[in-house]
């Protein structure tokens, strides 16, 4: 990525859409829309100190919403241009018409230009590669995997969140029951504390504590003052918010991180309800993810349901076994018909396994859904703007004997764009589009043959 | 000394990312006591336009010679420091960064003080090897803007034919007397659902006809010399010799099959492999009507761990096949696991049991039986044993490694993996590129691979092939192994088998062996630095000079 952005014939547009394409191989045309990012990128320095003044907190869409962002943020530490971007939606300045300021008025660089606007970007050029990527499938629409009204069932995105060390948890798998809880707690205990400050001040005005004020407000004997219905709230509500945090703070004591894992493959994928094709790499991912778990700690099992395991690459069988024989993990196979909940929000995999022909349920500490490969949102509407063809699936169309191109000539497609596949086979067709790119554009004559 | 030493300091605040946690004043003013610092300037942000200018008036004003920045990680923000530098009239490789953010201010946010006096630490020991920095100059080395693709089948031709149409001339060398390779043998391709032979045929036909191609069948390669840029290949077509030279080198020498003799009583008439199924196909044999296929023999087993990724494919294809010219032929495919991965290849499978070919699953620890006219297997699901008849049986056998890999291996001094297929220089990042700059690989050398996947790598390897020639000159950064003390060195070759980077040989002088480096292929790693006995090496810009004494200025303290 940062030799990307700093190679001297690289023009990086981040935070841009392409919204007009004309023209022809050899000749195209773009506008591209660079989005107000509300900060001069040639001036910021990347430094980050607007992030840690800036009062508007939000859910963070890099750690899928399990940490918090401040409203001017920088999508992850490792950004390329390594510059912020304010959310104009959540910014107190920009989006809720509030006096704010403070992201400018600390910026020693003087970046920050809340009157920067959108530009429009004219490209001429030869050839045009597609890596669009994709997105993860929505597991909410299966009910029977209680995704979003179990806690403890996650996407495998989320668990590699959980799983990171710079991620929200630091990388230990602390459970989403045990996040919300601790949420909870938090928010309980700074309205207790908030209540007990104002209590504190009661008690000293009028010289008496607060139990004893309240057995003779109960009484009928405190007399008159402005204070006392106030102080009796406040004393009701410190009480009531003491009770409730007791239970919810021994549950929180009582809490282990999750250390028997489920991992669930196919979840999106090879289903006919929703996508039929195989999303290629998540056999590989749930393993990885278990071996990564166990790492972390040596009690961790893990169980992995599927239907077949695909482990197609170099060295990936050779991985998948030592995963079964040195890192707690079990291949099961079968595919889980549903998931429910026990009181101490475990969920229970229920399915039938094929290899004792059984309906069987097991309880574990957390579930992980091996979500399918989609294509992404704006795909279909690029497919439009740029005049090309969609496969049954979706994902942009390509031909098995010329893998990266597409129905438009000098329009070439690689990655996850084409359909589902890893991280070596994206980085492998990424240098076939160029090739591709780099001989359309020298057999047009746009380009000297032979470079320099 | 023969030179007045002037170094300029630079310590940087990093906004608040080093100042919030370092004192960088007291550290700014520390450095004005080390030796031969003339000048010092604590910076807001060294990196800014503000703090380059700094740099680069002190470097006139000031004279200065060396410059030391201290302030975030080499990896970002070096090449923009050295370039300032030169920028100035100052050579880039006097110029020494020392890390205060990232190994400093961000480990220790907690401890202000101790935090500072490892900064005072850092910088006296920049300022210390800064003074002994020499000049360097970028290396440079032409580049022959010709290729060698070694090997003839599909993945070889597509390679030459992506270079050949950018201009590039290219020696296509194949050892048989055919260009084709497996693809040879094959009858129809899935999910293209084309002609293997029609497609072959077209393909060599561009090849053959391709003005910047030169097709040498029958060809073997006896020596190959040289580095990035700068190959000289010898090749022997029928006993006949030749020499040429080329630039960058791509081994697309594919596998072959292999034979499963004394598994499931392997005939090649009435038990055979798929191979000889396409075979069947393409010669008009094929008779039966009870076909029973048994996948991953001679595969993921304790002798072949791997998965040979495409033999299941092959499988579906070639029952939708048998399926296609009668579908009242009974087709049974034991198997492990399908490995219908991906879009293309799972849809060919589901379109297979549409045609009702018929799929059980076996168990590694209970495989099938062949017998006289069925095949016995245990079907998980019924929790029994089935007969199922048979009157001609398909083993599906791995692709292994083809029995040159090892002898081109070290002709080229690239590396294989423990099954003998060629290993990329990284599974991720440089998947169709080796350790070695230079050389390039694609398809079935590196690992089963489907048509799709095997045209992908070809055009990529070609792609990263074509970077040195489009260049046409090598820049190398020059921060290289270099034979400071050739009086020293006995020639041992210790360095040039550790080398991971090909970049040193042994040649004869006359002072006897020595070795030599090949400075654009040298990645600096300084391995062979450090393993030379006789300290005959050192890396120009970590001399041992240079690191004693930065060990020395830490001995010290301040």
């Amino acid at each position: 990525m940062l030799d990307a952005g700093r190679h001297a014939k690289i023009n990086l547009l981040a935070y841009s859409q392409v919204e007009e394409v004309s023209g022809e191989v050899g000749a195209f045309q773009l506008k591209v829309r660079k989005k107000a990012r509300y900060v001069n990128e040639d001036l910021c320095t990347g430094c980050g100190a607007c992030v840690e003044k800036c009062p508007s907190t939000v859910k963070d869409e890099f750690d899928v919403g399990l940490g918090e962002r401040k409203a001017i943020y920088k999508y992850f530490p490792q950004g390329i241009p390594s510059t912020h971007c304010i959310d104009a939606e959540n910014c107190r300045q920009l989006g809720q018409g509030k006096k704010c300021g403070i992201c400018a008025k600390v910026c020693q660089a003087d970046a920050i230009d809340y009157e920067q606007q959108d530009q429009l970007v004219d490209l001429e050029v030869g050839a045009i590669v597609l890596a669009t990527g994709y997105d993860v499938f929505d597991p909410s629409v299966i009910p029977e995997y209680g995704y979003g009204r179990i806690d403890n069932v996650v996407t495998a995105l989320e668990f590699e969140r959980l799983l990171s060390a710079s991620g929200p948890t630091h990388g230990h798998l602390d459970r989403p029951s045990e996040l919300a809880l601790r949420v909870e707690i938090a928010a309980l205990e700074k309205e207790l504390q908030k209540a007990t400050r104002q209590i504190d001040k009661l008690e000293e005005k009028h010289g008496k504590k607060t139990a004893e004020f309240v057995k003779e407000f109960k009484a009928g004997k405190a007399g008159e003052d402005g204070d006392f219905e106030r102080w009796a709230g406040l004393a009701e509500k410190a009480a009531v918010a003491e009770e409730k945090l007791a239970p919810l703070k021994k549950r929180d004591a009582a809490a282990h991180t999750a250390k028997k894992l489920a991992f669930i493959q196919c979840v999106g994928s090879r289903d006919f309800r929703f996508n039929r094709f195989c999303s290629s790499y998540c056999c590989m991912h749930s393993v990885k993810e278990a071996m990564i778990a166990h790492e972390h700690d040596n009690e961790t099992t893990s169980s992995i349901f599927c239907m077949d395991l695909r482990a197609v690459g170099r060295g990936f069988e050779e991985y998948k076994l030592r995963g079964g024989e040195s890192a707690n993990i079990e291949y099961v196979r079968g595919r889980v018909a549903e998931i429910t909940e026990d009181e101490s929000l475990n969920p229970i995999a229920w399915y039938e396994s094929t290899t004792t022909r059984q309906v069987e349920h097991e309880t574990f500490d957390m579930v992980v859904l091996a979500t399918a490969c989609v294509p992404s949102a704006g795909t279909p509407k690029l497919a439009e703007l740029m005049g090309l063809k969609l496969d049954e699936n979706g994902f942009f169309k390509t031909d098995p004997l010329a893998p990266l191109d597409t129905n438009r000539a000098g329009i070439f497609v690689c990655g996850c764009a084409q359909g589902p596949m890893d991280i070596p086979e994206s980085v492998v067709q990424a240098s076939s589009a160029a090739a591709r790119a780099a001989e359309v554009v020298s057999m047009a004559g746009e380009v000297a043959v032979g470079g320099s | 000394m023969a030179e007045d030493i002037r170094i300029g300091v630079f310590v940087c605040d990093c906004g608040s990312n080093i100042a919030g946690y370092l004192d960088c004043p007291s550290l700014a003013e520390y450095s004005e006591t080390l030796p031969n610092v003339v000048f010092v300037k604590e910076n807001l942000y060294t990196c800014s336009e503000t703090g380059i200018n700094e740099i680069k008036n002190a470097i006139k004003e000031e004279k200065l010679n060396r410059v030391v920045v201290a302030s975030c990680s080499p990896r970002t923000h070096e090449p923009l420091f050295r370039e300032s530098c030169g920028e100035a009239g100052l050579n880039p490789y006097l110029f020494e960064m020392v890390n205060i953010r990232d190994q400093c201010s961000w480990v220790h946010m907690q401890e202000r003080e101790e935090g500072t006096n490892k900064a005072r630490d850092l910088i006296r020991m920049g300022v210390a090897k800064a003074a002994l920095l020499q000049p360097q100059e970028p290396i440079q080395s032409e580049v022959d803007p010709k290729a060698l693709v070694i090997g003839g089948g599909i993945s070889g031709m597509t390679s030459a034919m992506a270079l050949a149409n950018r201009g590039y001339q290219v020696f296509l060398v194949e050892k048989s007397s055919e260009m084709g390779g497996l693809l040879r043998n094959l009858h129809k391709l899935a999910p293209a659902n084309v002609d293997a032979q029609e497609l072959l045929a077209k393909q060599v036909e561009a090849v053959s006809n391709h003005e910047n191609i030169s097709l040498l069948t029958s060809t073997t390669i006896n020596e190959i010399q040289g580095y990035i840029g700068h190959y000289e290949v010898t090749v022997s077509t029928n006993g006949v010799a030749q020499d040429f030279g080329v630039g960058v080198i791509i081994i697309a020498t594919g596998a072959k099959v292999f034979r499963p003799e004394g598994l499931f009583n392997y005939d090649g008439k009435r038990v055979i492999t798929q191979f000889d199924l396409e075979a069947f196909f393409r010669n008009k044999k094929f008779k039966a009507d009870n076909v029973v296929m048994i996948q991953c023999v001679g595969a993921r087993n304790e002798e072949r761990k791997y998965c040979s990724r495409i033999c299941c494919m092959i499988a579906i294809k070639n029952a939708i096949v048998i399926k296609e010219q009668n579908p009242e032929t009974s087709v049974h495919i034991l198997y492990r696991d399908i490995q219908a991965y991906g879009t293309e290849n799972e849809a060919l499978f589901q379109h297979s049991k549409q045609l009702g070919v018929r799929y059980i699953k076996y168990d590694q620890e209970r495989p099938p039986e062949v017998q006289e006219n069925a095949v016995k297997v245990y079907h998980h699901l019924l929790g029994r044993e089935l007969e199922i008849p048979q009157d001609l049986v398909v083993l599906s056998t791995p692709l292994i490694a083809g029995e040159d890999n090892e002898a081109l291996s070290k002709l080229l001094r690239v590396t294989l993996d423990a099954n003998k297929f060629f290993l990329e220089g990284h599974v991720k990042l440089k998947p169709l590129d080796f350790a070695t700059d230079g050389v390039y690989l694609c398809g079935n050398a590196h690992y089963p691979a489907t048509l799709r996947e095997a045209i992908s790598q070809a055009l990529g390897a070609a792609s990263r092939a074509s970077i040195p020639l489009a260049k046409g000159v090598m820049t190398v950064e020059p921060i290289v192994s270099v034979l400071a003390d050739e009086d020293a060195c006995r020639g041992c070759g210790l360095c040039v088998a550790l080398c991971p980077y090909s970049a040193l040989e042994i040649v004869q002088t006359e002072k006897g062996r020595k070795v030599r480096v090949i400075p654009v292929a040298c990645k600096g790693c300084g391995v062979c630095a450090s393993t030379c006995y006789q300290h005959a090496l050192d890396i120009n810009v970590y001399t041992d000079d240079q690191v004693e004494e930065q060990i020395r200025a830490f001995l010290t303290g301040s």
